[in-house]
């Protein structure tokens, strides 16, 4: 039986974000009247350690069994205020949160008056559900302290070599011949021109040679199953189907470079328009020679347009794989919306090495925006002692490249400080083109269930606060899979993943989600139908009744849904405790 | 309750509708914060219960939001195949087919209630659907079981 609810209720202004549209006092005034609201309170940040403190201090002093927090997203703070009360002395899963910040007052910001009766209505459903919370214990799994890494880049292989160092098992996939990634077929990279080979090469015999790493080519993910801790995957090799079981995945499988469509600024047509990626394996050949002039064109299928939600809304009922196919398709033509980062950089690294070689040679670049951040700006000074020109052009006027009699090209192109047109009789052009995400990540992110972004990566966990963890436990991206990086960004990323990643293997157990399901065997008809519709295999039917394995259960519910006898419910989402928030929507007593 | 031959005369002046939503916690409840975190802007109507999957939510659940007045009810969860759990899309996308088919037997426009997936990164068609949702039920007017202390 449950004691008698006493709820403390917490309403946080988050700044102006709540404050500035919802009349947080009236809020806190109203929630203090909702029966079994012992104590309301509001405050300007709930997270910040003051805001803490004060929960833990109504808990004490107001002998507080219940905690609703009226904030943010529970997706990023539940975890946070869960550890709070438990700080407090209750159990955590005594706490429900109310999400008055990402769907209400940032969604009616123009409505504040509406918006301020939306937040009553989900306080006083949060507070309804609060009173009929019960506490739960998290089940501990154990974790296999092996883990898959899928992608031998630079990413995959300093991920696969951080675990490996710390004395986890791992193996090591590569979907092509041997290891090495996009970079492996790069010449020099910038800002110090070292030889990519400098880079790959030891990182290469260190994987290969690494006694708790098994590096597989030719290999691909072909099912995974099970859990954070508890992942088995079948991998795909030359030599037919391997099994293994890991307690951790990093997903490092790159990224593309974008070519243009044939004929976009004469590229496929015109011998001498190549990309910049093409550039660098002439400049690698020593094919290049000493031409008299070379004009590179940034942002060529970058930052063009803007993936429109409406463009996607076209497509309601598509699934990701057909919607990224329509995504890669349209910008296939149209170009990709974001700043791929490393174009402006990556352009300048060639004007160098040309400019090195030949002095003479007189290379153009012609931009919108040039973007060199941090030491990148010496980088760029370099090549303008170099006397590199800078050009900067009118980007929504996309230069003409024409051939000339003599067999030369002409780029025509509109000077963004005089307005003019200038023409530059020229022998190479150089586009500089973005990465791409690639096809292949959508049967990944599919089989692994990492949700994949409107621009075709894979997402983040939160875009600013965990951008290497997927939303699925025990999953983390690497390297350019989750978006456009150089090769000390996927470096540094590669580290970050593997760290997360061997959190988890180091610890050998993780605490998950109490929220589980529980049979009444006194209502249970032994009838099998749980053990049929679950994915898990956590349900088993003995004796006439069924038993559901809580190591095994997700928690999803459907078999609490489905159950035709109702002896299934779920704990933290029971039946009564979901009815009881709708009912103080629409039916509130008093 | 209504003839059928009454639906969509019931429009009212100034009606604000009530919606219910019950949104998996991995696809849709994320789309929806996506919305917010990207101002997407849409009509307070609607209240979302958080539910960690689509296949959690019993018929019961979307039942008695309606017998308690709710003028719509939203399900809205992942997309076939990305589902956290495997197939509880899968199985609440049938489930569906039985609740469209309760509703309707009651004599309640099945329009009112509707399946929707939207994934964790579609914040702007969350804030569409609920838009279109919105209309779309201020044009049937409010639930012939609405209770006069219920207002959105």
């Amino acid at each position: 039986m449950i004691e008698e609810p006493r709820i403390g209720v917490f309403i946080c202004h988050c700044g102006v974000n709540i404050g500035g549209v919802i009349n947080v006092p009236e809020v806190t005034e109203y929630a203090s009247k909702l029966p079994r609201v012992t104590y309301a309170e509001h405050s300007l940040y709930t997270c910040s350690e003051a805001g803490l403190d004060a929960i833990r201090k109504a808990i004490a002093e107001c002998s507080l069994n219940r905690v609703v927090v009226a904030s943010c997203t529970p997706r990023t703070h539940e975890q946070l205020f869960r550890e709070t009360v438990k700080e407090a002395g209750l159990n955590p899963y005594l706490f429900e949160m109310a999400n008055i910040r990402d769907q209400c007052s940032w969604v009616h910001m123009h409505e504040p008056g509406k918006a301020t009766e939306k937040a009553k209505d989900l306080v006083r459903m949060a507070v309804a559900k609060a009173a009929l919370l019960e506490p739960q214990t998290e089940p501990e799994v154990e974790v296999k302290d092996a883990s898959l890494v899928i992608g031998a880049g630079v990413a995959g292989m300093t991920a696969a070599l951080s675990m490996a160092n710390q004395g986890f098992k791992v193996c090591l996939i590569e979907r092509e011949k041997g290891p090495g990634g996009i970079v492996r077929r790069l010449y020099k990279l910038y800002p110090t021109l070292a030889s990519s080979s400098e880079v790959v090469g030891p990182l290469v015999k260190a994987v290969k040679s690494h006694g708790n790493i098994e590096l597989m080519t030719s290999t691909t993910l072909k099912e995974a199953s099970g859990y954070v801790g508890n992942f088995n995957v079948i991998l795909a090799t030359p030599n037919g189907d391997k099994e293994a079981n890991v307690g951790t995945i990093i997903v490092a499988c790159g990224a593309l470079n974008y070519r243009p469509p044939q004929g976009l600024y004469q590229y496929k047509v015109l011998d001498k328009v190549v990309t910049q990626e093409e550039l660098d394996g002439i400049l690698r050949r020593d094919a290049l020679g000493k031409p008299e002039r070379i004009v590179m064109i940034q942002c060529v299928g970058a930052r063009k347009g803007e993936i429109r939600p409406s463009a996607l809304e076209a497509f309601p009922r598509s699934d990701t794989a057909e919607l990224l196919r329509k995504i890669l398709k349209a910008r296939k033509e149209e170009g990709w919306p974001y700043c791929s980062r490393i174009c402006c950089m990556n352009a300048i690294k060639n004007a160098i090495l040309i400019k090195e070689n030949s002095p003479k040679t007189d290379v153009v670049i012609l931009y919108g925006d040039l973007r060199v951040y941090k030491e990148y700006e010496d980088f760029y000074k370099r090549a303008r002692d170099l006397e590199v020109r800078f050009v900067r052009h009118i980007e929504e006027i996309p230069p003409e490249i024409t051939q000339t009699p003599e067999g030369k090209l002409d780029v025509a192109a509109y000077d963004a400080l005089s307005g003019l047109e200038v023409n530059f009789k020229t022998d190479w052009v150089a586009l500089s083109t973005p990465l791409r995400p690639r096809r292949g990540e959508v049967l990944l992110a599919r089989m692994l269930k990492v949700p994949i972004g409107t621009d075709g990566f894979l997402m983040e966990a939160h875009l600013k606060l965990r951008p290497v963890d997927t939303n699925v436990d025990g999953v983390f991206i690497a390297g350019t899979v989750s978006g456009p990086k150089d090769v000390s960004e996927s470096i540094i990323s590669g580290e970050a993943a593997a760290a997360r990643a061997s959190i988890l293997m180091g610890n050998k157990k993780v605490r998950t989600d109490a929220i589980t399901a529980l049979v009444d065997e006194d209502l249970c008809i032994g009838c099998g139908l749980c053990e049929e519709l679950c994915p898990y295999g956590a349900p088993k039917v003995e004796v006439g009744k069924s038993k559901i394995r809580e190591i095994l259960c997700r928690g999803c519910g459907s078999c609490a849904a489905e159950c035709p006898r109702r002896a299934i419910s779920m704990r933290h989402f029971g039946d009564h405790q979901i009815l009881e928030q709708v009912k103080a929507l629409l039916a509130p007593a008093g | 309750m209504g003839e059928k031959t009454e639906r969509g005369e019931k429009a009212e002046e100034g009606f604000e509708p009530l919606i219910v939503a019950f949104c998996c916690n991995w696809c849709s409840y994320a789309g929806a914060d996506l919305a917010g975190t990207s101002r997407f802007e849409y009509p307070p109507n609607i209240r979302v219960i958080r539910v960690m999957c689509t296949g959690r939510i019993d018929p019961t659940f979307v039942l008695e939001a309606l017998r308690m007045g709710a003028d719509g009810v939203l399900v809205a969860g992942c997309h076939p195949g990305d589902c956290h759990y495997q197939k509880g899309n899968f199985i609440m996308e049938k489930r569906f087919g039985y609740i469209k088919k309760a509703v309707d037997s009651i004599g309640m426009e099945p329009e009112r209630v509707r399946l929707e997936w939207v994934s964790a990164s579609e914040g702007g068609k969350f804030a569409a659907l609920v838009r279109e949702m919105t209309q779309q039920i201020k044009q049937l007017g409010p639930s012939p079981f609405r209770l006069p202390q219920s207002s959105a």
